[in-house]
């Protein structure tokens, strides 16, 4: 069968919107106000489900309920560490305990069940990350088909194992893999699949794939109330597409946890082209990161979807930065000292958690909100033997100091040098403004705009205005 | 693999130029630009016989039908849990020998605060 259709590059990118809006069975366009204003709230309330709906249809495939346990060992550490009076008690929410292994079945199982209720015969899936043994997951047991999308290897055919590891995953639960080489284009051949398949888009970034995760947040704040007495001070998130923090800190409110700092922590890979064939394979976590948790907050609608239901600065109170060698140290010292052996890139929160109960008060409480499973190609040993590999130095010494991601990963050789890096929340705003201002290639928004950007960067309209001047000045 | 020849019905991997240089996104960093957007998927070889190398056709697990040069028959993982990390090794060792010190000072149990 020869198919008419005119299938290059800018012929797909071209049908983005109408093959999008089949895809996913949402018009996005009754959310818009005007401009770049759109009602996010009632596209969340229309589109998506309450959390009752959600916990249900998460209990349906045994997702959710996940333990919530007091990391003791690590909390005795911490206190050993800490100045007098410093040193707040970590808790850890096990999401591994899901049913292909991370948080992302929360999200998985809303796309998925919302796909088989509209009639779908399959769902596609881009993602090199944990939701695609999710969506694969999910998929199975609601008995559809399954594509997931990975950008999995270099020129040289060299593929990151972690990825490798994840379309394996994908394959036990009878998913198809397409194994991709680097490239942005990935969202050109799941626009093909999308159209050629008639399969819905099961996107990280729709209003089902977010209210699935508000359950997350949800639990948090109860089994801590149950636990401690209290909200949690803080809750930990590691930051990539901006869903985890979005879905966590909307749970968290929903159940009363309105005074809990949101902490974003992603992995510094700053300087390393996201897109770069040669760079691909110098980063040895392959979510979590800043190129990822930078691009996302700043562009959320960068996303598969029109309107991406994950907006992180609507939520996010602090953005912390950490090194490649302290989540592995790290991942070390939870299998170690508190016998759970899980992957790295879950522990990214877990080490920002440990540098900030040390500058915490020691009757604070943080959460860090998720774990994820482990195995061949996710261990820190298989990364960090692919990064030697690849020709990095991993070395022991001060992992703040030394790293320098695309060359040196530094294990530290005390846990007193687990630290972090601040990242301004409010430079990540500017950057928003400045990002759409030179898309939109104007720098005047109407009161509907403004009132839009408020909600969107949670800043006052003063402040808006005063960083739209700044960027007019630069 | 133990053979060369994959007959109809084996499960195999095949490999297929999706993008030529020329045909890729504009917006590219130059290293990328110039290599092809390629990719692997597997299947069940729908062609009677097939050596590697060949052009084949393949049906996958959602019943597409892909066209592509045969790389491998009963494709292996091949990811692992990688090399032994002395770096690590002494991190774990360290970890635990702090630990007893803070035993030694607090109990087993801590302070229990």
């Amino acid at each position: 069968m020869t198919s008419m259709r005119d299938d290059s590059y800018d012929a797909v990118m071209a049908r983005r919107n109408e093959i999008m809006k089949n895809a996913v069975g949402i018009d996005y366009e009754k959310f818009i106000i005007e401009g770049i204003a759109f009602d996010y709230e009632k596209m969340m309330k229309e589109v998506g489900y309450s959390i009752d709906e959600v916990r249900e249809i998460q209990a349906e495939t045994c997702v959710g309920n996940t333990p919530l346990v007091e990391l003791k060992n690590i909390n005795r550490l911490i206190k050993k560490l800490a100045a007098k009076g410093k040193g707040a008690r970590i808790f850890l929410k096990d999401e591994a305990a899901n049913p292909s292994g991370s948080f992302k079945d929360r999200r998985a199982a809303v796309s998925v069940y919302r796909a088989k209720k509209m009639g779908y015969k399959g769902v596609i899936a881009a993602t090199s990350g944990n939701y695609g043994a999710a969506v694969a997951s999910q998929a199975a047991k609601r008995g559809l088909k399954c594509i997931i999308v990975q950008e999995c290897y270099d020129s040289h055919w060299r593929g990151q194992p972690e990825i490798l590891e994840k379309g394996r995953a994908c394959e036990a639960y009878g998913a198809e893999v397409v194994q991709l080489t680097v490239g942005p284009e990935l969202f050109y051949y799941t626009l093909l699949l999308l159209e050629q398949t008639g399969y819905f888009n099961a996107s990280l970034y729709s209003p089902y794939a977010i209210a699935g995760i508000e359950t997350l947040g949800y639990e948090i704040a109860h089994q801590m109330t149950e636990l401690t007495g209290r909200y949690p001070d803080a809750v930990i998130v590691t930051h990539a597409g901006g869903g985890l923090i979005t879905g966590t800190a909307r749970g968290l409110k929903k159940a009363g946890g309105t005074e809990t700092k949101i902490i974003g922590a992603s992995v510094d890979l700053r300087g390393l082209h996201m897109a770069s064939d040669e760079a691909f394979n110098k980063k040895y976590f392959t979510t979590g990161h800043t190129g990822f948790g930078i691009p996302f907050a700043v562009f959320p609608d960068r996303s598969d979807v029109p309107k991406n239901a994950a907006r992180p600065l609507r939520y996010m109170d602090r953005y912390v930065l950490v090194a490649q060698g302290e989540v592995f140290y790290v991942t070390e010292m939870l299998a170690q000292l508190e016998g759970l052996q899980r992957g790295p890139a879950g522990n990214t929160s877990l080490t920002a958690a440990i540098a900030l109960a040390l500058e915490m008060d020691e009757d604070q409480t943080i959460v860090v909100n998720e774990t994820e499973y482990t195995g061949a190609g996710k261990l820190p040993s298989a990364q960090l033997t692919f990064a030697k590999q690849m020709g990095m130095v991993v070395k022991r010494g001060d992992p703040i100091k030394e790293d320098i991601p695309g060359k040196v990963i530094a294990i530290p050789q005390h846990p007193s040098q687990i630290g972090v890096i601040e990242f301004p929340v409010s430079d990540m705003k500017k950057s928003y403004l400045k990002e759409l201002i030179k898309r939109e290639n104007r720098d005047e928004f109407n009161d509907n705009e403004m009132e839009f950007l408020q909600e969107d960067l949670n800043a006052t309209k003063e402040e808006i205005e005063k960083w739209i001047s700044e960027v007019r000045g630069e | 693999m133990s053979t060369n020849l994959a007959k109809r019905g084996d499960w195999v991997q095949v490999q297929l130029n999706v993008l030529s240089p020329e045909e890729r996104s504009p917006y590219l960093p130059e290293d990328t630009k110039k290599v092809p957007l390629q990719m692997r998927v597997k299947g069940f070889l729908v062609d009677e016989i097939a050596s590697l190398g060949a052009t084949v056709r393949i049906k996958t697990t959602t019943d597409r039908i892909i066209s592509g040069i045969l790389i491998d028959i009963n494709p292996k993982y091949t990811h692992n849990f990688g090399e032994p990390v002395p770096e690590l090794i002494n991190a774990g060792v360290e970890l635990r020998k702090l630990m007893e010190e803070i035993d030694r000072c607090d109990g087993p149990e801590g302070d229990g605060k």
